[in-house]
C-alpha cells in the first residue's frame, strides 16, 4: 500500500486532499501542530474510507526538529503533500515585524527546511513525488496582500527549481495554485462563484495531478489565464490599479 | 456580509455567515445576541435557512463511528448523504431514506424531516434517528432519542432548526447487495391511470411517477410510473457489473455554469420538453436495471442546475392532500394548474403512506411537487392553490416553500400551536433561532 505524508493536516484543502488519497486506498501519515484537531479528522477517515491512518506532531516553523520529524516516520512515504501555509491581515502585517516573519517562516522557510529534508530523501531512493501547495497571490506582487505573495512567490520558484533538480531521478514535483478556494478563511466572503473552487475540486486536482506528473496545476482552468493576463500588464499601469 | 440564497435563488438576501468544525466554536458563536439559524448545503428551496446571522454547518462533518454488523452510523450533522453513500454504497449499505438529492446534510434532514420514494414503506428520513444531540440556544447539549428527552426529539425532527443546531446524529443504514435497481417504467395516459398505477405498486420498495402538469383535458395527468427494488446479484447480467456489483463507475458531471436568462424556459420549450419526456417511454411496462444514482438522484448529475430558472429564481411549491380527497382534489388542483400554463417540467407525484410525527410534512395521500419560475402570475396562483389544499386538508412542504402566510401554516399544521410555544420556551434567552421562514409562517 503506498502511503502519503500530508503537512499542515487540518486546513480543509488538507482534509479534502486525505479524504481523495484515502478514497483511493493510500495509506495515510497526517501532520500538524494540533494534534487535538487532528483526532476526529483520522477518525473519519478510518470510519469513512477504512484507511490506514496516523496523526503525527508537525511544527512548519519549528525547523530545527524537522529533521528528526522525518527521521521519525516509518516507512517513509511515497508522496508528500505539503499543505500549510499562513495568511494573516495585511493591515497588520505593515506595521508588525512579528506576523511579517511569521507569514514568511510558515509559507516559505518552514515549506523550504521540510522539503529539502523530504528531497534528499526521495532524490536517494529515486522515487517519490511532491506537491506544494503554493498561490496565485505569488504570481505578481498586489498591494492587498504582497507580504503573503512574495512568500508564496518563493515557495512558487523553490519547488521550480526542486523540480528541475530532481526530474532526472525519477521525483516528481508539483506546483498547484487554487485560486479561490471556499475554506473557513474564506467562507465569510463572497467570491465570484464561477472562479471559486471547493476544498475537494483542489483535491482532486492534486490526486490526479500527481498521477499524472503535470508540473503545475490551476485548480480551475480559468485561473490560468487570469493570471497570465494579470502577470502581463505592463508595470506603468500595473502600479496605479486597485489590485 | 455576504450574498446567500437556499436552491431556489429565491430569496437572496445579504448575511453575516460563520462556520464551526468544533461544538466549542459553535457555543462561543452562540454567546452573540440575536437571531440565528443553522444553514446546510443550502437545498431547501426557499427561505428555511435564511436569517441575517447564518451558522454553516458544512465544515462539522466528521464521522463519528460505525458498526458494521448493524449499519449503525454515527455522525456530524454536517455530513452529506452523498459522503455516506460514497463511503458505505461500496461496503454493502443504503440509506434508510434519501430525497431526490444526495447533496443534503444529515442535519437538514433531519430538520426537514425528509421523505423518499419509499415513504409509503420506510416513512420519512426522522423515523430512522435512534438518537442525536443538539445544541440549544444557551450552549447546552440535549441528548435526545424516541426514549430520552423524547418531547424534544420529537420537536426537533421536523423541527426546521428551531430547536436548536444537530450537533451528530445516529442513525442505521440498510444492507444492499449491489448498487444498482431494477427499475420498472410504466407509461399512464391520464390521471386516473397514473393513481391506479400508485395504488398497484403498494408491494414495491420505491414507487414515483414524473407527471406533465401541461396536458390538458383527456391527457390531464399523464405521466410515467418508475418504481424500483435493490437488485439481488443474480439480476445481473453484465459481467462488469456482476464482477465488482457494489462498485459504480465515475460518471459525467454536466455544469450550468452561468445562470440562464429569464427566457429560456418559457412555455414553449417546457411543452417540448414534456413532450419529449414523456413519448420517450413506449406505452406498457418497461422494465430495466440502472445504478442507484441514475435512480435516485438524476438530477445531482448536473452541478447547478437552480440557474437554468435564471435571475429571478424560483419556487417548488410541494403539497400533500390525504387520501380520502385524493382523486377528486388531485384533478381539481391539477386542473387549475395545467389552465395556468405556468408549470414547468418538474412534476413529481407520489402516494404517501402513514405517518405520525409532529410537525412533519407527510400524510398518508398524495403529493405533487411542481417548480415554478418566480413570478407575480404565480404568485397569484399559488395563493388559489393554497385555498384548495387547505380546503381538502392539505398542506405545504415547509423545506420547500418560500411564500406561504402565516394563516395557511396555522390552518394546516395541526400542532402548529403547540409547536409554537415550546419553541418560544426553548428561545427563551440572549440568542434565539429562527429563520426568515418561521417569522413568516408565525412560528417565532
Amino acid at each position: 500500500m503506498k502511503s502519503v505524508l500530508i503537512l499542515g493536516a487540518t486546513s480543509d484543502i488538507a482534509q479534502a486532499v486525505a479524504k481523495k488519497y484515502a478514497a483511493e486506498g493510500w495509506s495515510l501519515t497526517l501532520a500538524a501542530r494540533d494534534t487535538v484537531a487532528l483526532e476526529p479528522i483520522a477518525a473519519d477517515l478510518k470510519i469513512r474510507a477504512d484507511a490506514e491512518v496516523k496523526a503525527v506532531q508537525f511544527d512548519a516553523t519549528d525547523f530545527e526538529n524537522h529533521a528528526a520529524f522525518y527521521e521519525s516516520l516509518s516507512p517513509k512515504p511515497d508522496a508528500v503533500i505539503c499543505v500549510f501555509g499562513y495568511m494573516g491581515d495585511q493591515e497588520s502585517v505593515r506595521s508588525d515585524f512579528g506576523e511579517v516573519k511569521k507569514t514568511i517562516d510558515v509559507n516559505y522557510t518552514g515549506a523550504v527546511s521540510i522539503l529539502n529534508i523530504v528531497a534528499n530523501d526521495f532524490e536517494q531512493r529515486e522515487s517519490g513525488a511532491i506537491a506544494g501547495i503554493s498561490s496565485v497571490a505569488g504570481d505578481r506582487g498586489r498591494q492587498s496582500n504582497y507580504i503573503y505573495g512574495s512568500a508564496k512567490a518563493g515557495f512558487t520558484a523553490y519547488l521550480s527549481g526542486l523540480r528541475n533538480r530532481l526530474a532526472k531521478k525519477g521525483v516528481h514535483v508539483m506546483t498547484v495554485k487554487p485560486g479561490f478556494c471556499r475554506t473557513k478563511m474564506t467562507e465569510k466572503l463572497e467570491l465570484p462563484a464561477a472562479l471559486t473552487a471547493e476544498p475537494e475540486q483542489v483535491a482532486a486536482a492534486v490526486f490526479s495531478g500527481m498521477k499524472k506528473q503535470r508540473n503545475v496545476v490551476y485548480t480551475l482552468w480559468m485561473w490560468r489565464y487570469i493570471m497570465l493576463i494579470i502577470r502581463h500588464i505592463p508595470e506603468f499601469i500595473f502600479k496605479k490599479m486597485d489590485m | 456580509m455576504r450574498k446567500i440564497a437556499d436552491w431556489g435563488n429565491y430569496p437572496v438576501i445579504e448575511a453575516e455567515v460563520t462556520g464551526f468544525d468544533s461544538a466549542e466554536q459553535l457555543r462561543t458563536q452562540l454567546e452573540q445576541p440575536g437571531e440565528v439559524i443553522a444553514f446546510g448545503n443550502g437545498r431547501s428551496y426557499g427561505d428555511a435557512s435564511l436569517q441575517k446571522n447564518i451558522l454553516l454547518t458544512r465544515r462539522f462533518n466528521k464521522f463519528l463511528s460505525f458498526d458494521e454488523n448493524t449499519g449503525t452510523l454515527c455522525c456530524q450533522s454536517g455530513v452529506l448523504l452523498s459522503e455516506i453513500l460514497d463511503a458505505f454504497v461500496p461496503r454493502g449499505w443504503f440509506l434508510p431514506v434519501t430525497p431526490g438529492t444526495k447533496l443534503i446534510t444529515v442535519g437538514g434532514a433531519i430538520a426537514a424531516d425528509v421523505h423518499g420514494k419509499n415513504h409509503h414503506v420506510a416513512g420519512s428520513f426522522g423515523q430512522h434517528v435512534l438518537s442525536m444531540e443538539v445544541m440549544r440556544n444557551d450552549g447546552s447539549v440535549i441528548r435526545c432519542s424516541p426514549q430520552e428527552k423524547a418531547e424534544f426529539f420529537r420537536l426537533t425532527i421536523g423541527g426546521m432548526g428551531l430547536s436548536g443546531v444537530i450537533l451528530n446524529a445516529t442513525f442505521r443504514l440498510k444492507r444492499i447487495n449491489t448498487a444498482y435497481i431494477r427499475e420498472e417504467t410504466v407509461r399512464a395516459e391520464n390521471l386516473d391511470e397514473i393513481m391506479d398505477g400508485f395504488e398497484l405498486s403498494d408491494n414495491w420498495t420505491y414507487s414515483v411517477a414524473w407527471i406533465d402538469c401541461l396536458a390538458k383535458g383527456d391527457a390531464m395527468g399523464r405521466s410515467i410510473l418508475m418504481r424500483g427494488e435493490h437488485c439481488t446479484k443474480g439480476e445481473l447480467i453484465k459481467p462488469d457489473r456482476l464482477e465488482l456489483p457494489l462498485i459504480l463507475k465515475q460518471r459525467l458531471q454536466l455544469d450550468i455554469p452561468v445562470m440562464f436568462p429569464n427566457v429560456a424556459l418559457n412555455p414553449l420549450s417546457m411543452k417540448a420538453f414534456n413532450f419529449l419526456y414523456y413519448n420517450k417511454t413506449r406505452p406498457g411496462t418497461h422494465s430495466r436495471i440502472i445504478d442507484y444514482n441514475s435512480f435516485f438522484y438524476p438530477l445531482d448529475a448536473i452541478s447547478n442546475w437552480n440557474r437554468i430558472y435564471g435571475k429571478r429564481g424560483f419556487t417548488q411549491y410541494q403539497f400533500v392532500i390525504p387520501k380520502s380527497a385524493g382523486r377528486e382534489g388531485m384533478r381539481t388542483i391539477l386542473k387549475r394548474i395545467t389552465e395556468s400554463g405556468l408549470g414547468s417540467f418538474l412534476a413529481v407525484l407520489k402516494l404517501f403512506g402513514e405517518q405520525n410525527s409532529f410537525m412533519s410534512f407527510p400524510m398518508k395521500g398524495y403529493t405533487l411537487a411542481l417548480d415554478f419560475p418566480i413570478s407575480h402570475r404565480a404568485m397569484q396562483l399559488f395563493t388559489e392553490l393554497d385555498a384548495m389544499v387547505a380546503d381538502y386538508g392539505g398542506r405545504l412542504y415547509l423545506a420547500k416553500d418560500s411564500r406561504m402566510n402565516a394563516a395557511m401554516f396555522e390552518k394546516t399544521y395541526p400542532n402548529a400551536d403547540e409547536f409554537r410555544q415550546a419553541i418560544s420556551l426553548l428561545n427563551e434567552g440572549e440568542t434565539q433561532f429562527a429563520s426568515l421562514q418561521s417569522k413568516r409562517i408565525g412560528i417565532t
